[in-house]
């Protein structure tokens, strides 16, 4: 019979971060790129969940606590950045923020 | 039995969410996706007995975060149609050339990594069971200088949006006076 070893679980979540990692290569609008990260970030929980059942110890699930905490504090004070900067120059896109380029 | 079929459905509607995140052009249908992502990955913690985490993940990712993004995306503007043309030359085929080259990386990795494919004898390793007193006891009791450090970020994200919110350029402030 067929069993879901930590192997498949390593698998899903490679595919999922290579998702990710893609969005943020090829998306310009800044909020779709924000998604994309926390997409990879999702991708590393499951790593830790699924190694941490196989090493039959609660660490992976304490260290997905940590990384969900800093994900919404990353949320926060990104989408607030976004929304400064869209009412000074009335786009989300990163071409158009070009203003440091020399 | 019962996890192969969950693994299968909720990986594939994880996958399936993540694509809409990265290919669909309306941000509000790209939310949609992450949504899915998010609740299926919920669904595969619950398999693992990850409760605490499963229920963390719906409220605080599923309910918060996603929320948060919605508000935004309304706020900026749902139809703005993105540029789609290459500023950077090639760029599409050097995002596939890395894509390759990190999932050749990844393959590489699981497979001759130190994770197990074969499935070991059952009650070999006791599952750990992700409940709210055995998590807590860990994050209050091990951890516990990593939980308060988590809460003065918390705070410190808080007051740093307000900031942001609140912030007004000098050159406007003075031309209200």
């Amino acid at each position: 019979m067929l069993e879901v070893t930590p192997g498949w679980y390593m698998t899903l979540a490679a595919a999922l971060f290579l998702l990710g990692m893609t969005g943020v290569l090829i998306r310009r609008n800044a909020l779709v790129m924000f998604m994309c990260v926390e997409l990879m970030l999702n991708a590393v929980n499951l790593t830790f969940v699924a190694a941490g059942r196989a090493a039959g110890v609660l660490d992976g699930q304490v260290s997905v606590f940590f990384v969900l905490v800093v994900a919404a504090a990353e949320v926060v004070v990104g989408l607030a950045i976004i929304v400064a900067i869209f009412r000074r120059r009335e786009t989300a896109s990163v071409d158009e923020l070009a203003a440091l380029r020399g | 039995m019962v996890e192969l079929a969950i693994f299968v459905l909720m990986g594939l509607s994880t996958l399936a969410g993540g694509v809409t995140v990265v290919l669909a052009r309306n941000p509000v249908r790209s939310a949609m996706g992450m949504l899915a992502s998010l609740v299926s990955l919920a669904v595969i913690y619950v398999v693992n007995l990850a409760h605490l985490v499963a229920a963390v993940q719906v409220v605080v990712y599923a309910g918060a975060v996603l929320t948060l993004f919605l508000f935004v995306i309304m706020f900026i503007g749902v139809d703005r149609a993105e540029d789609t043309s290459e500023t950077i030359p090639q760029h599409r085929k050097l995002v596939a050339g890395l894509a390759l080259v990190v999932a050749a990386g990844a393959a590489v990795l699981v497979w001759r990594g130190r994770f197990s494919w074969t499935p070991t004898a059952p009650e070999s390793v006791p599952i750990p069971n992700g409940t709210v007193q055995a998590l807590g006891g860990e994050l209050f009791t091990t951890w516990v200088l990593g939980t308060e450090v988590t809460a003065v970020l918390l705070t410190i994200a808080a007051v740093g949006a307000i900031a942001l919110a609140f912030h007004r350029r000098s050159g406007k402030a003075s031309a209200e006076k």
